[in-house]
């Protein structure tokens, strides 16, 4: 299995995935060979800790210094194969190519029955080790690069080809919602027939732990205040800007309700000045970002949690908030939208929307009751367990 | 003589539109949804009328015709006859020359097809007296037996419709409830003098109302020879089938077949030479009560769980019907009728139906019958529409 990032040493979603998956396949009986493109101390404290469990589990890094969500340089797949070995530069595409060339070696070392990629970082040592061993691969896509950059237009054409090739090179594409299914299908041509939908799950242990002291948040609930919550990057996927603009529509009519804005990225910029032009500055608060039990306090505190993604493929962040009893609204373009039910729902780009409910939100205790009520033990239904018996019976069927 | 007890339900709510905060204020008009969505009474009105009234109707009147001795008895909830008035006068024409041929029994009800009496009696007794206005005005008959709104009951019920002078009454014929006792038979409830209460066979009526199409069930298709069967073996005095009415042409689409069994039926039954049909009136009349029944807690038709659960049975739920029964002494103190009336229909039991999540058990009926995305949805645009009418409530008295 070739993946990116693992936890604690992730920035994002991805590692998070596939240490549950992984988890999963291990307590199911299957042995996995865990690659990544960095050295790995799995002697660490935390490695002992994090492995534990996962008895059926090899880790192998390699070297690189390579980080997951930059942007990235010209070189292929056609090149690395044209070249051979030597790839220079210090840039993330370079990072990736000498990831896959790394990746044939390990393939031509170990012994294994399915090669299985996570996302595009991995599906080029993905490729690879398909074409030195000839066994079949299966792409698992947890984001496209249509989703990160919001549209076609934007995308860098190096990352767009990488995945595209390696779901064409894969015997199967494992999707993680129906809604980045369909974009595979649209925007990367592959077909309805090769794609299977596995959704995320979240379990007790890949969520943040309680115990932040977060004396702000107090001191505004004590006050009165009613809290929404934007977790997550700063980037246009995110549709921080709209987070900004429904804070607008809904303080102009109860102003006993601040924004929180958690989180960093490219975007943090302009949406603070966003927030300056619209005069809502002292209605939204920036934290940066944020992790840890201070992240599981700031669900906790809040009364809504908003993910009004632009492009989500799954978007963990509203299973986390509602494993703590926080109701949840995100928009229909996401993954999570077609997984829960006891969540409000809406188009991102719906402002209007967004605002009546959140406004009816913080003024009806029995909507906010409600979907607490429910949030909680749909939460605790969407295992990764179950999400690792879908995927087990897709290697069972490749193998 | 056995026999085989007709009682077709008739309702469509007032369904709210998708009333947001910032309508509050601004737009005193919740019903009035003029999209493609199914919030469009006008529209959903129009479709039943086309797929099940209309057709239905002229079935049964034509059956009527046909069959001398075959009956059958409606409960007509109020908002849904002043929809089809307006919307569909030809399926009203048709309902008022069922009932002419004096084989067609009209039941009592709530005019708001509401569950006023769990939450306000008064309120409750006025919206019966405004029902049985209305069936007197389309029909010329005045009712006898009563029906509450999702066949809810419970004792004080039962003994509400004694003091009033009702023949009869009307429940779920639920088995914790019966015991070892059949819903066959005509009983007593607990505690009351005259009146006497018709339990409703629902294996029976649900075959025909759910499982009818099901290619799932192990008897689809279901043929009128083997049901007009199981009604002939079937134990007891009467066997009250109570259904929707959209059972036929809307649940059951026209090409399930639905309609040419029901065609069928009353010849399978008059082959029968122990079966006939009776309306609720007669049955009462023709059948001595086999012993009381107790119900100290309601019961009603809808679920597995045959409470109310499933119209208040979540905190939104609960918090929309105090919500609204709390601004009864309010509301009937301003003289203003387009008030009073907005917020009777805000009192109809679908809207509570629609916000209702028990979705992982008994998800597809609900699912099925609610035009919003989401319980969510279906509350957000109810506690929004009221906070409207609260407004102009307080803009009255000032």
């Amino acid at each position: 299995m070739f993946g990116w990032e693992f936890p604690p040493h992730n920035s994002g979603g991805l590692g998070v995935a596939c240490f549950g998956l992984t988890r999963a396949l291990s307590q199911l009986g299957l042995d996995v060979i865990f690659v990544m493109p960095k050295k790995l101390n799995v002697g660490a404290p935390w490695a002992r800790f994090v492995f534990a469990d996962m008895p059926h589990v090899k880790f192998r890094g390699i070297n690189s210094s390579v980080t997951a969500y930059q942007t990235s340089s010209k070189t292929s797949m056609m090149s690395i194969r044209r070249n051979g070995a030597e790839i220079y530069g210090n840039d993330l595409m370079s990072d990736v190519l000498r990831y896959a060339l790394a990746g044939r070696e390990i393939a031509l070392e170990e012994d294994f029955d399915v090669i299985y990629a996570h996302d595009w970082l991995s599906f080029g040592a993905g490729i690879m080790a398909k074409e030195a061993t000839g066994k079949p691969l299966i792409a698992h896509v947890h984001a496209t690069e249509i989703d990160r950059t919001g549209g076609r237009s934007s995308v860098n054409p190096d990352v767009f080809e990488l995945e595209k090739e390696g779901m064409e090179a894969a015997n199967v594409v494992v999707a993680v919602s129906e809604y980045t299914k369909q974009m595979i299908v649209k925007e990367y041509g592959i077909p309805a027939s090769k794609i299977r939908v596995v959704h995320n799950g979240i379990d007790d242990e890949t969520m943040p732990k309680p115990g932040g002291w977060l004396p702000r948040l107090r001191q505004l609930k004590s006050s009165g205040f009613k809290i929404v919550l934007f977790l997550g990057r700063v980037t246009l996927q995110k549709g921080p800007d709209y987070f900004i603009r429904v804070a607008k529509r809904v303080t102009e009519k109860n102003p006993k309700v601040v924004f929180i804005l958690s989180g960093s990225g490219d975007m943090e910029g302009s949406i603070m000045q966003l927030a300056a032009q619209l005069g809502v500055s002292d209605k939204v608060l920036f934290t940066g970002f944020v992790t840890g039990p201070e992240r599981y306090e700031m669900y906790a505190a809040a009364d809504l949690f908003a993910m009004p993604s632009v492009s989500e493929p799954f978007g963990i962040t509203p299973l986390e908030a509602m494993k703590t009893g926080t109701p949840v609204l995100v928009s229909k373009q996401s993954g999570i939208s077609e997984v829960v039910k006891h969540a409000l729902k809406v188009d991102f780009w719906d402002v209007d929307e967004m605002a009546n409910k959140i406004l009816t939100l913080v003024d009806h205790p029995g909507l906010s009751q409600t979907l607490s009520e429910n949030a909680v033990m749909e939460a605790n239904r969407l295992t990764w367990m179950e999400a690792g018996k879908k995927v087990d019976s897709i290697i069972q069927e490749v193998a | 003589m056995k026999s085989v007890c007709f009682y077709f339900q008739v309702h469509q709510p007032y369904r709210v539109k998708r009333y947001r905060v910032f309508d509050i204020g601004n737009d005193p008009e919740y019903f009035n949804d003029r999209g493609e969505s199914d919030l469009n009474n006008r529209k959903i009105v129009e479709k039943v009328a086309r797929k099940s009234y209309i057709p239905a109707t002229r079935l049964i009147l034509d059956l009527l015709k046909r069959y001398p001795n075959f009956k059958v008895s409606y409960s007509f909830s109020g908002i849904a006859l002043e929809q089809i008035e307006r919307y569909a006068p030809e399926a009203l024409d048709l309902f008022k020359q069922v009932v002419e041929t004096g084989r067609a029994e009209v039941l009592a009800e709530t005019y708001f097809h509401s569950l006023a009496f769990f939450y306000s009696q008064p309120e409750f007794e006025r919206q019966v007296a405004m029902h049985r206005e209305l069936i007197r005005k389309h029909f010329g008959v005045w009712p006898r037996v009563f029906r509450n709104t999702e066949l809810s009951y419970r004792n004080d019920l039962a003994h509400w419709a004694d003091r009033n002078g009702y023949a009869g009454i009307i429940a779920e014929g639920w088995d914790p409830i019966l015991g070892w006792r059949s819903p066959n038979y005509v009983y007593k409830p607990v505690g009351a003098n005259n009146v006497r209460l018709l339990m409703k066979n629902y294996r029976l009526s649900d075959d025909v109302a759910f499982r009818f199409s099901s290619r799932s069930w192990s008897e689809w298709p279901l043929t009128t020879e083997k049901y007009g069967q199981w009604l002939g073996v079937a134990e007891g005095d009467t066997v009250n089938l109570f259904m929707d009415y959209e059972t036929f042409g809307e649940h059951q689409w026209e090409d399930t077949g639905i309609f040419h069994f029901l065609e069928a039926l009353p010849d399978e039954v008059f082959r029968n030479p122990g079966l006939d049909f009776k309306t609720p009136s007669e049955v009462i009349a023709s059948y001595e009560p086999r012993g009381e029944i107790d119900m100290p807690s309601v019961v009603t038709w809808a679920d597995t769980d045959r409470d109310l659960t499933a119209w208040v049975g979540n905190p939104m739920q609960e918090a929309a019907i105090k919500a609204v029964y709390n601004l009864e002494d309010k509301v009937l103190d301003v003289n203003d009728h387009k008030l009073i009336e907005d917020w009777r229909r805000l009192q109809t039991s679908d809207h509570f139906y629609y916000m209702c999540t028990k979705w992982f058990s008994d998800g597809d009926v609900h699912a099925y019958f609610s035009p919003y995305e989401s319980p969510y949805d279906a509350y957000i645009a109810y506690m929004n529409a009221l906070s409207d009418l609260r407004l102009r409530l307080e803009k009255r008295k000032a």
